[in-house]
């Protein structure tokens, strides 16, 4: 058994693990931090198969950004966790059946490729003497560069309809013009007046 | 067969961890004396003299500090959520030192020259906010909890721009590999071409690193002390150690990124015989020594003006930089 089998048994076995206790753990946050592990997990099997570049995307967008939100999301909630495990056994049946499915459909590609799969030596990571950013980039933005740009421009309209869906209009917005604050002298903010004793303004 | 075994990988093995050790102490060493640098130089721009009195100088103050913390009783809130209350601290400082793994301080230096050098170290400090959100979560209280969300939304907000600012230097490179950029600025260093991206990414280290003007996550006027109010002694300052870690961190991003690493600012003689590896430490404490002085002269931020700092100035500001860096090269055929 090779160091790399090892570390691949060792990676696999905690992203399983971790992957179970997303969904088994009582509580949300701990959840969360178990798909962080996850996350961990599967980026080093990313590394394992010499794709160090989609490893470290990995870590960069999911962890660095989606799980952050999500534990943002997550912390903030006021529930009560005894109430929220108690369904558990209620939709376990409808999770076993797509869990099935999946496993099933998952046995089908593999039992009709697997044929294809011997007769073709697996496909190399990326190809020789070239680092994977650059075999990354050569792909995506030379044969696939319409379909990036179309998976930009959705995921544009996704954040602008995000925002004018959650955006209520205010009759008082609190706008600041920081040009204006600045720009004013204490000439225009303060002013001099003089009262008589006893006088007021 | 023993033999090997042992060559392939035990003694591999033995080397890099020697090698990490080495590093790690290091670090830890001479954080003790950033950390002095930094009470200082704050002491000295307020006509005081700081820490005088343990060592000669003051200079084993921060030894003195440390042991101290250690030797306190650990509070931990009946309400908290213990586990992860005592994992937040290691979270921060074992991210911080890990980053250390890639950093080259001289030509061929670095425990691991791998190809995605930068990459490795964006993401590691993106990871930093989870030490932070951990920690005011658990802590089961109002002012660590303000502090974490603080955080959380300000460090996603500066990652966008300082991911900008790295493709920025990338384009100019070519390369994910930190000594191909250092190597890449022989003939002038990028904080020459691309001035404007080093004082973005300089503001964006600060608020990356929560420090003042951008430490509203422990902000003390409003916050108490923010995500640390409920840390006391020993993960107190394990928590301390990973926010100065983080910070000397993205001094060396700087200097690599901007300022040529271990290379000497001209090639001529006197200069080129220094080692790289005192131009590399010099150059950090420059860099460390604008944060403490940043830290001393410009007053906290509002909350809503750190937000469209970075999200209204920077982040267009930096992708507009992108584009024409791109353009520029690729106009004068300079693209690599």
């Amino acid at each position: 058994m090779t160091l790399t089998s090892l570390a691949f048994y060792l990676f696999a076995t905690v992203a399983v693990a971790s992957s179970f206790m997303v969904i088994s753990s009582r509580n949300p946050v701990y959840s969360v931090l178990f798909l962080i592990l996850t996350f961990f997990n599967s980026a080093g099997l990313f590394v394992l198969l010499g794709a160090e570049f989609l490893a470290l995307i990995l870590v960069v967008v999911y962890v660095g950004a989606v799980a952050v939100l999500f534990l943002f999301v997550v912390m903030m909630l006021d529930i009560d966790f005894a109430e929220l495990s108690e369904g558990f056994l209620q939709y376990m049946p409808i999770g076993a059946t797509v869990g099935l499915i999946l496993l099933l459909e998952l046995l089908l590609v593999f039992g009709a490729s697997s044929s294809l799969v011997d007769a073709n030596p697996l496909p190399q990571a990326t190809p020789e003497g070239m680092t994977n950013a650059e075999a990354l980039g050569r792909v995506l933005y030379t044969e696939y560069v319409y379909f990036f740009q179309a998976a930009g421009a959705i995921l544009l309209v996704a954040m602008i309809g995000a925002i004018v869906l959650t955006l209520v209009p205010s009759n008082n917005p609190k706008k600041q013009n920081i040009a204006n604050q600045t720009a004013r002298t204490r000439d225009e903010a303060t002013e001099n007046i003089d009262i008589e004793p006893g006088q007021g303004i | 067969m023993d033999s090997v075994f042992f060559d392939t990988y035990v003694w591999p093995a033995l080397i890099v961890t020697a090698h990490s050790l080495a590093i790690i102490l290091a670090l830890l060493v001479s954080l003790a004396f950033f950390m002095l640098a930094d009470r200082k130089i704050w002491a000295a721009a307020q006509l005081r003299k700081g820490p005088t009195m343990v060592g000669p100088f003051g200079l084993l103050q921060s030894f003195a500090d440390i042991l101290k913390y250690l030797l306190k009783e650990i509070i931990i809130p009946t309400t908290a959520n213990k586990p992860v209350f005592i994992l937040a601290p290691f979270v921060t400082m074992f991210l911080a030192l890990s980053g250390w793994a890639v950093i080259p301080v001289n030509e061929g230096w670095a425990v691991a020259d791998i190809n995605v050098g930068i990459l490795y170290i964006f993401a590691i400090s993106s990871l930093g906010v989870y030490g932070v959100i951990m920690g005011g979560w658990a802590s089961n209280s109002k002012y660590p909890f303000l502090g974490a969300l603080r955080s959380a939304a300000q460090m996603v907000s500066y990652e966008v721009s300082i991911g900008l600012v790295i493709i920025t230097v990338l384009l100019c490179v070519g390369s994910l590999n930190l000594t191909d950029i250092v190597l890449a600025q022989e003939t002038v260093w990028f904080a020459v071409p691309l001035f404007p991206m080093f004082v973005v990414f300089f503001i964006s280290a600060l608020a990356e690193t929560n420090r003042p003007p951008f430490d509203l996550p422990e902000d003390e006027s409003a916050l108490v002390a923010g995500f640390m109010t409920e840390y006391s002694s020993t993960l107190y300052v394990v928590f301390m150690i990973g926010e100065l870690a983080n910070i000397v961190l993205m001094c060396a991003m700087c200097t690599i990124l901007f300022l040529g690493g271990w290379l000497p600012p001209v090639d001529i003689a006197p200069f080129n015989w220094v080692p790289g590896v005192v131009w590399f430490i010099l150059k950090m404490g420059l860099m460390f020594f604008m944060f403490a002085m940043t830290k001393v002269i410009v007053p906290r931020y509002r909350y809503d003006q750190l937000m469209r700092l970075g999200w209204k100035v920077f982040l267009p500001l930096t992708l507009v930089w992108v584009v024409l860096t791109a353009g520029f090269l690729q106009y004068f055929g300079m693209a690599s």
